[in-house]
């Protein structure tokens, strides 16, 4: 596309790997069609750096639907950039004017160290889950499907919370870094439905440590992550994940060792 | 080559049952002691994984993202299939199996197809078990659709985000057994290449992709769940990662690849905007539920806003020539149906490359509130990505390239030519035949990994005598040193084009010669123009940086490099299939702009076997009986 | 670690204790407000309402004064320990950040609850004490307001304080109830009216006395 290109400068963070010092490198993006998603933009820069003899940008993505949740990058000071509901892959240059400045950062967090560039690591967000992310059902033969009735809003309310793509943009809009929402939207999927309720509070305690573990923040419910959420995800999760570990702080039982009957 | 299918003997619907009893059992004591390999983390592998795990073995799973979440399974939008007949529409395990055998128009293996449509209750009792949070009724009893090419709402779902909600519920299942010590995980780990061993499979090489240490990894058994082969073709709706060197490289070690040639080319994709575009996007094709396929009666139109064009004007090609099933016509058919309209001049948009998708007459019927609830998120994507809305104006749809029904031939057991190496969902050929049913990619991947894979893996490893071997055999520093030595041929050819570039154009040859629509000609004239671009590729290619960091540029010149030697492959497989069947047309065998099967010559699986460097692959065949299903003429009309 | 340990050690454990602490603040905060009001009823009314308070049920007083001394102890350690936390989760800060949706008020908690807590000490021993004020009467509380808010720094001072405090509210009523699990579900989690309502009423009600001391409404 030539006609009604925009050409734009870039801020970019740059860092050769782990533990490295980096700093942010201006490069210029000449050219850019407006159709373009932001990845692709990038991807252009990418391919003229690349031919100039220089080493391309790394940042992670994968599907560029705005479901993997590979991307996420801090465009212009906000996680993915200026539109709501909208992953770094989904939003489109015709977002921005001929002759914008973007700046493009890594997520920020001591718990998500940067890998190169632009990619970060998010395996704290795995170890949150394996803490007591999941129902215990192992694969087998459960009852039917049916045989468990769950109320359409329940189900709504699990889904709404599930739809977490675990991109890490609450984490990286927080002031605090903090990864509540994540961890709150898994609380709040399980702990919605009648499945998941035999570990419910097991699992908030147990999901809560974990992410202060990690070094997350605190939550002081600034409602940056539920803005930067690509899927809209609502701090009333945050309520749900409190109420929970209050009952299970109350509630918490030392766990009995059973003597083997041989 | 030997390609025995293993199908149990005894009636269809006794097979697997009467298998499952025969199958050997390893001690659960002696579980722990095999080491099982997993290379994915999509629904087949991150489901296998987490079963094998949950059995007692010790497993090792493998993915290139950097966690198992990411996989593409994700994106799968519609839903899954389960012959569940709760909607009391008649229904079950035979008409799941009937439909899946005629949809994949006569060309997978009856009793794969059978038993998977017997697992697919399982899977939805399991899926609800673990949380997935499906669509529901007021009732509080899961709800049903009914999806592309079925007659019978059997189709599962959870908003448009099906894939996504059973990928977690197989992630998270997957996590527990992580946290529990049961499987490892390499995250942000490519295969490169399986070791065998005296003729077995017993491990693989890999790419740690932020150190770029080349690792063995020794095992007794390895699955491989690495997915299709779309990004082939460039664009596709395939994830940016997704490539075929796991299967390519198993191949390259004995693995007979299956039906190379069928590819499934999705009907409502969002039309490409321009030459910047890195991948195309899928729509769900829940879609053609209530949206009405039309382009111009006449050419002059196309130019015109699809308001002012009057309804006499409009051809609702589907429609009118497939009278019972309408819209909701297979996904070949649709494909090309719409590839059929755009060449007669009559397509829309940028090109003239789309086809409307109208939702005026539903949402005149049901109410704009109705179709936000049913395809609400779909809508919102599409406005993204077009900046149009359309509530007000029809969205413009095309074909693109989704799924692929080829992959690495397995017996009944999912074991491929290489004993010991198991390969499921995606990444194998077995159940599609030539065209996937909509929401039963979903169905195959879990019931692969769940119901199907744990027991014959057991079965193989109480059967197998495996000779202990480690890392310091010379089959594993060969395999290492080869993997090294390709790693650093790449790096030093810094030549001036850049990867990207080179799979462009590859992807272009793959679209015009090989893609919707095949002749011999054009396929005799891929098989000129691959070799050339794979000559540019390894003399002209420019791949920056190092091997010992996070190099993307190199990652993806690995895969390209194999997409350009696995291309000509499907080539072959594309000329040698003399007939048209499901999503492989050969504009030569057609009959009144139909599909024209031949089932005296090709009623086969085209299994290639890898005859050594720059020699032409070795076609086996195996034959596919058909004693349960009348061999019929598809057709939706 | 015991059950306490554990709870007071996690980030939202201590966010429940600030949640908690802060509502026990708000509902003396109201009682106080209220009682302060009575300067508008006259010397003899509001010097009876501080006699009562100071000899006539001074064990209740001093029960308040405890859990009001626990709960403001306990609310500026776990905001001091959850600030350095937050702090530490970010050792690289970002070039460029701006804010979405956070509120000046959530924004400014952290130096508003650094200036209260300054403000709680010299208030005390303005009023409570005498040990700030110039000429402090045991059963003249009356005579004491009227002179101790006689200087401007000092009625500024209060102003400030009640600003602080206003902010305070604002966000701090809206985020315990979310922190204690208390609040509904709601299709705009970020509105909070009844925060907004309690924040102006409080802070306003307080900083009613030093207005009208200053601008000679009650002598």
């Amino acid at each position: 596309m030539s006609a009604g290109g925009l050409n734009l400068t870039l801020h970019v963070w740059r860092q050769s790997g782990p533990n490295k010092a980096g700093k942010i490198v201006d490069y210029p993006a000449t050219n850019i069609s407006p159709e373009m998603s932001f990845l692709e933009m990038l991807d252009t820069v990418n391919e003229g750096l690349i031919t100039s003899g220089q080493d391309p940008i790394a940042f992670d993505h994968d599907c560029r639907e705005g479901i993997c949740g590979s991307c996420g990058v801090m465009i212009n000071g906000a996680a993915h950039g200026p539109m709501k509901q909208t992953t770094a892959c989904q939003l489109h240059m015709r977002t921005f004017k001929n002759g914008d400045e973007i700046w493009i950062e890594p997520w920020r967090a001591g718990a998500f160290p940067v890998i190169k560039d632009l990619v970060v690591d998010r395996g704290a967000f795995d170890r949150i889950i394996q803490a007591g992310g999941f129902i215990s059902a192992p694969t087998g033969s459960p009852q039917d499907a049916n045989s468990l009735p769950i109320s359409k809003l329940d189900a709504d309310d699990a889904m709404d919370a599930a739809a977490c793509i675990g991109c890490g943009a609450c984490v990286a809009a927080c002031p605090n870094a903090s990864a509540s929402l994540f961890t709150a939207a898994k609380i709040t999927h399980l702990g919605r439905l009648p499945q998941g309720q035999p570990e419910r509070y097991r699992r908030a305690l147990a999901m809560v440590t974990q992410m202060d573990i990690e070094g997350f923040g605190g939550c002081t419910l600034f409602g940056e992550c539920q803005e930067a959420c690509p899927k809209g995800i609502s701090i009333d999760t945050i309520v749900q994940m409190n109420r929970d570990y209050i009952v299970a702080a109350a509630s918490e039982r030392e766990e009995k060792v059973e003597m083997g009957a041989g | 080559m030997d390609l025995n299918s293993r199908i149990p003997e005894g009636p269809l619907a006794e097979k697997w049952d009467k298998h499952r009893f025969e199958m050997k059992l390893v001690n659960p004591a002696n579980k722990r002691k095999f080491h099982v390999i997993v290379v994915g983390s999509g629904l087949a592998g991150a489901s296998a994984s987490a079963t094998l795990s949950e059995l007692g073995y010790n497993v090792s799973c493998f993915c290139f993202q950097d966690t198992p979440r990411r996989a593409h399974s994700i994106a799968a939008q519609g839903g899954i299939n389960a012959a569940k007949n709760y909607r009391n529409d008649g229904d079950s395990v035979q008409r799941l199996f009937y439909d899946t055998v005629k949809g994949g128009d006569f060309r997978a293996r009856e009793a794969n197809v059978y038993r998977l449509a017997q697992v697919s209750v399982n899977i939805i009792d399991q899926c609800v078990a673990q949380g997935v949070p499906f669509a529901r009724e007021y009732g509080g009893l899961l709800a049903n659709r009914s999806f592309g090419g079925a007659q019978v709402s059997r189709t599962f779902y959870a908003r448009g985000q099906t894939g996504q909600q059973l990928l977690l519920g197989a992630y998270q299942a997957l996590e527990k057994e992580i946290a529990r010590g049961g499987v490892r995980m390499y995250n942000r780990h490519e295969m490169l290449d399986v070791v065998v061993i005296d003729g077995v499979a017993r491990g693989i090489v890999t790419r740690d992709m932020v150190t770029g240490k080349v690792q063995s990894h020794v095992a007794d058994a390895v699955v491989l769940g690495t997915g299709g082969y779309g990004n082939v073709y460039f664009l596709s709706t395939n994830a940016m990662g997704c490539n075929v060197t796991a299967t390519y490289r198993a191949y390259k070690k004995g693995a007979a690849f299956a039906n190379p040639c069928f590819t499934q080319i999705h009907p409502t994709c969002i039309p490409q905007s321009g030459d910047h575009q890195s991948k195309l996007t899928l729509m769900s094709e829940s879609l053609r539920n209530d949206g009405r396929v039309w382009v111009p009666k006449k050419k002059e139109d196309c130019g015109k806003k699809p308001g002012d064009i009057a309804e006499e004007d409009r051809d609702y090609y589907l429609e009118r020539k497939y009278p019972s099933f309408g819209n909701l016509s297979p996904r070949d058919i649709a494909s090309r149906a719409a590839k059929e309209v755009c060449d007669e001049g009559r397509g829309v948009g940028p090109g003239g490359r789309g086809v409307y998708l109208d939702f005026a007459d539903a949402i005149n019927r049901l109410g704009e509130s109705a179709i936000r609830e049913r395809y609400g998120n779909l809508f919102e994507m599409y406005a993204r990505i077009t900046d149009e809305n359309p509530y007000k104006v029809p969205m413009r749809i095309y074909p693109a390239v989704h799924y692929t029904m080829g992959g690495l031939w397995v017996d009944y057991n999912l074991m491929s030519t290489i004993p010991g190496l198991h390969v499921i969902g995606e990444a194998n050929f077995s159940d599609h035949g030539a065209n996937r049913l909509g929401a039963s990619a979903l169905m195959q991947g879990l019931a692969d990994g769940y119901f199907v894979l744990p027991y014959t893996v057991g079965n193989y490893l109480a059967s197998a005598k495996l000779a202990k071997v480690t890392a310091d055999h010379p089959e594993f520093k060969a395999a290492v040193d080869k993997v090294q030595a390709m790693t650093d041929k790449l790096l030093s050819i810094k030549g001036t084009r850049t990867v990207d570039s080179i799979h462009r154009e590859l992807g272009n040859i793959m679209w015009e010669k090989c893609g919707m629509a095949r002749n011999e000609k054009g396929l005799k004239e891929a098989l000129e123009l691959i070799p050339k671009l794979r000559d540019e590729f390894w003399n002209n290619v420019n791949v920056p940086g190092s091997g010992a960091e996070l190099n993307q540029s190199l990652e993806k010149a690995g895969r390209v490099a194999d997409f350009l030697d696995f291309a000509e492959l499907m080539v072959t497989d594309a000329l040698h299939r003399e007939e048209s069947c499901g999503g492989h047309f050969r504009e030569e065998y057609q009959e009144e702009g139909e599909a024209k099967r031949n089932d005296e010559k090709f009623a086969y699986a085209a299994a290639w076997e890898y005859a050594g460097e720059g020699k032409a692959p070795i076609l086996n065949k195996e034959p596919l009986v058909f004693d349960n299903v009348h061999l019929s003429t598809r057709s939706y009309k | 670690m015991g059950r306490l340990g554990k709870f007071w050690d996690s980030s939202v454990g201590k966010k429940i204790v600030m949640g908690a602490t802060g509502v026990i603040l708000v509902g003396f905060l109201i009682i106080h407000m209220a009682g302060n009001l009575q300067l508008f009823l006259g010397a003899e009314r509001f010097n009876a309402y501080s006699k009562l308070l100071k000899h006539d049920i001074i064990e209740l007083t001093w029960i308040v004064r405890l859990t009001l001394l626990v709960s403001v102890v306990l609310h500026a350690v776990a905001a001091y320990q959850l600030t350095m936390r937050n702090k530490a989760a970010r050792p690289e800060p970002y070039a460029k950040r701006v804010p979405q949706v956070s509120t000046y008020a959530s924004q400014t908690m952290r130096y508003g609850g650094v200036y209260l807590l300054l403000f709680i000490v010299y208030h005390i021993g303005h009023f409570t004490t005498g040990t700030f004020h110039p000429a402090f009467s045991e059963s003249g509380t009356f005579g004491n307001v009227l002179i101790g808010f006689s200087t401007w720094p000092i009625a500024l001072f209060y102003l400030g304080a009640m600003g602080f405090l206003s902010l305070h509210l604002y966000h701090g009523i809206w985020a315990a109830f979310r922190t204690l699990g208390l609040a509904r579900p709601s299709g705009d989690p970020l509105k909070r009216q009844i925060a907004l309502v309690l924040a102006i009423v409080v802070a306003g009600g307080f900083s009613l006395v030093p207005l009208a001391v200053k601008l000679g409404l009650v002598h």
